[in-house]
């Protein structure tokens, strides 16, 4: 589909290859999907996008006694916590590792993607004085925060690394699947961030449900418990979820045991990618109103 | 050359009534709605009686190098139709085509982030206003100097008196280069000084020979800035003509709506509540004699009747002159032990003045009511009042003298 606005008149488009002249937006009502997926839009507003993550980093940890050690303490609570209560207590299985090592590892990606689907779906409406004052893609709203979450996400992975080697442990080259790991994580981030944040324009209610829905979503991840404890066509249907093949995914990786959870990581990525392009799809088309709504 | 910068088609934005105010439909009610008719789009709207049209088939051709000042009272379409050239939102129909990179300034300091420090600030906001990193990165010093912050560049803006930020912001503004600029009411920010380097920066850049499309209430700074001016009503062209002219045809529309019953406009401040409405509002000199005629230096009597009793209401009263300048205010939220409240409901309320010392001439009165902590109603050009010539303080007051107001004073001079 093409975007209408970049649809040139045909006088101008002579024009325009003759000369570096201006060219002409044409700003009229648009339909279907158009916004989003214009990437010379979001090519234009490049910067744009690099100073609104600049400012998440920034801002996150600012005026914190602490900082950036929140990106570590955060996990790191839920593991001595999750370890007394679940290791300890329940004794919930957890393939023989120890029980810290084994949240710990799931708690690092979960934390990223709880943390962006927090931060990303309140993006538009905490920023609503831009929205409704400037134009740029809106998508770098709940976009930005994701990319800042990267930084949060490096720092916790090195403290996790450092944990697991001097518990004696070493990964495997399967570490080198982490990157491909984070990007499901990050798309199924964004796609659900797209949405809610959407949503969240037009109906405060969700400011309400994620912290709820970010609860349930944490125990139907395998965070505390392993998903071979589940029987199996739902095992592998469970990964539908895209966080369960990241969980599985970051403890093999990082752990270096166990099997690879290829089955899990391949439906997950599937997943990740139909979030994502539901996320976006919905974005756009609710996008064109967000200035007349937020 | 006088290329077209910006040209509309027969340019239309409409929103559904019942938004204003009332705000969020609840996500229940969209659920329940989907849930009854889920094969049906969503058609209410398209009936053009739940339509309120905030800019209606406006067909206009602005040259590149052309300084624009849009005039026309709130809820006229000025705001929305600057939206729309700035892709804040979209039209309904029709359609405008834009040449050129479009600059705009909505608000001086959106975008702004109080957490980070003047020099951060700067290069976030340059991008917000579609400013290149490099761009920014060359012209930094010039911005910092326009603002006078050298010393404050790393401090967070939060710290900053609202006058620093909005000499910052202003600064980022003005050194942005857009071949289309416009501009919302932007100037009438900062101390005066710094309202007239911005004036003068504004002369700059208009006279650089880019296109600016300009809206203010202050007709003074619009007659200065621009050369043509386009009269917007109820969204749609009442005038469009050489700047002067269109300020005389918009002062005339403001002579007539303010004779008019005031229930029946429809520009009234969208940040009111409405729970009680300006009825009337009339000035009047102690004297007796005609109503919104009154006789410089005299005591004089502002009444304004609402529809509604509410408890505590407070209001303000700003007198404006036939440029838009406003002259003086009388809040009523500032109280003083010679202020009266009635322990019986009603429904005017009075400003007494001592002495009305403004220069014949005509001026208007806008008005604000507040209760409940909130605004509940505010008309500009509630009422236009003639100032004869008369005394103050026993001295004659010239018709031909500088300024709005005259001032009890006495000399002492030599034989």
């Amino acid at each position: 589909m093409v975007s209408p606005m970049e649809t040139l008149a045909p006088e101008e488009r002579g024009a325009a290859a003759a000369a570096p002249q201006p060219e002409t937006l044409r700003l009229q009502p648009t339909r279907g999907f158009s916004r989003v997926l214009a990437p010379r839009e979001l090519w234009r507003y490049r910067d744009l996008a690099g100073q609104i993550a600049l400012r998440d980093i920034t801002v996150r940890y600012r005026q914190t006694a602490l900082g950036g050690a929140w990106a570590v303490l955060q996990p790191i609570g839920f593991m001595v916590v999750f370890s007394l209560i679940f290791g300890n207590v329940a004794g919930i299985s957890s393939n023989g590792l120890p029980y810290p090592l084994f949240s710990l590892s799931a708690l690092v990606p979960w934390t990223f993607f709880a943390t962006a689907l927090m931060l990303g779906s309140d993006s538009l409406v905490s920023n609503s004085a831009l929205v409704s004052k400037i134009y740029f893609p809106r998508i770098f709203m709940p976009a930005g925060v994701i990319v800042a979450g990267f930084v949060d996400l490096a720092i916790s992975l090195v403290i996790l690394m450092v944990i697991v080697l001097a518990w004696g442990y070493v990964p495997s080259i399967a570490i080198l699947t982490l990157p491909l790991l984070v990007t499901i994580a990050a798309a199924a981030a964004l796609g659900t961030t797209a949405a809610l944040s959407a949503i969240n324009v037009r109906y405060r209610d969700v400011r309400y449900i994620v912290p709820f829905a970010i609860q349930m979503w944490l125990f139907i991840s395998p965070v505390v418990y392993p998903s071979s404890q589940i029987s199996e066509p739902w095992r592998t249907l469970s990964a539908i979820n895209p966080m369960v093949g990241v969980v599985e995914g970051f403890r093999w990786a990082t752990l270096g045991t166990g099997n690879a959870p290829w089955d899990l990581i391949g439906i997950s990525a599937l997943a990740a990618v139909a979030i994502l392009l539901a996320g976006l799809a919905y974005f756009d088309r609710t996008e064109r109103a967000f200035a007349d709504f937020v | 050359m006088s290329n077209v910068a910006i040209e509309t088609h027969e340019l239309g934005k409409s929103y559904t009534l019942g938004v204003k105010g009332a705000g969020y439909g609840t996500l229940r009610e969209a659920i329940v709605k989907a849930a009854k008719r889920p094969f049906k789009r969503e058609r209410r709207a398209k009936k053009s009686g739940d339509l309120l049209w905030a800019l209606k088939d406006l067909s206009l051709t602005i040259n590149s190098g052309e300084v624009v000042g849009l005039i026309g009272h709130n809820g006229a379409g000025k705001s929305t139709l600057l939206k729309i050239l700035s892709r804040i939102t979209e039209p309904s129909t029709g359609y405008a085509d834009v040449t050129g990179r479009v600059g705009s300034l909505l608000e001086v300091g959106t975008g702004f982030h109080p957490e980070l420090t003047g020099r951060e600030n700067i290069f976030l906001n340059g991008a917000i206003l579609g400013m290149r990193r490099a761009e920014i990165r060359t012209r930094f010093d010039e911005i910092v100097e326009f603002a006078e912050m050298e010393r404050f560049l790393d401090t967070p803006v939060k710290r900053y008196s609202s006058g620093m930020s909005v000499r910052l912001a202003f600064a980022v503004a003005a050194h942005l280069e857009p071949e289309i600029l416009l501009v919302d009411e932007v100037l009438a920010v900062g101390d005066a000084s710094f309202q007239r380097k911005s004036l003068g920066k504004m002369n700059e850049v208009a006279k650089e020979g880019r296109t600016v499309v300009f809206v203010s209430h202050n007709l003074a700074i619009i007659q200065a800035l621009c050369t043509r001016g386009i009269l917007l009503e109820r969204g749609e062209v009442q005038a469009d003509a050489p700047i002067v002219g269109a300020i005389d045809s918009y002062l005339r529309t403001l002579e007539s709506a303010a004779s008019d019953d005031l229930l029946e406009r429809t520009d009234r401040d969208s940040r009111a509540y409405d729970e009680t409405l300006v009825r009337r509002l009339e000035i009047r000199d102690a004297s007796g004699g005609h109503p919104n005629v009154v006789v410089a230096g005299r005591p004089a009597t502002i009444a304004v009747d609402v529809t509604e009793h509410l408890p505590s209401m407070e209001c303000q009263l700003t007198v404006v002159n036939s440029l838009g300048q406003p002259v003086c205010t009388f809040d009523s939220e500032m109280t003083a032990p010679v202020d009266v409240r009635d322990s019986e409901p009603g429904t005017r309320l009075e400003c007494h003045v001592e002495s009305l010392p403004l220069l014949p001439g005509r001026y208007r009165i806008d008005v604000i009511v507040k209760a409940k902590r909130h605004i509940q109603d505010g008309l500009q050009a509630a009422a236009l009042f003639d100032v004869e010539p008369g005394t103050v303080g026993e001295r004659p007051v010239a018709a031909e003298a500088e300024g709005d107001v005259v001032l009890p004073h006495s000399w002492r001079l030599p034989a």
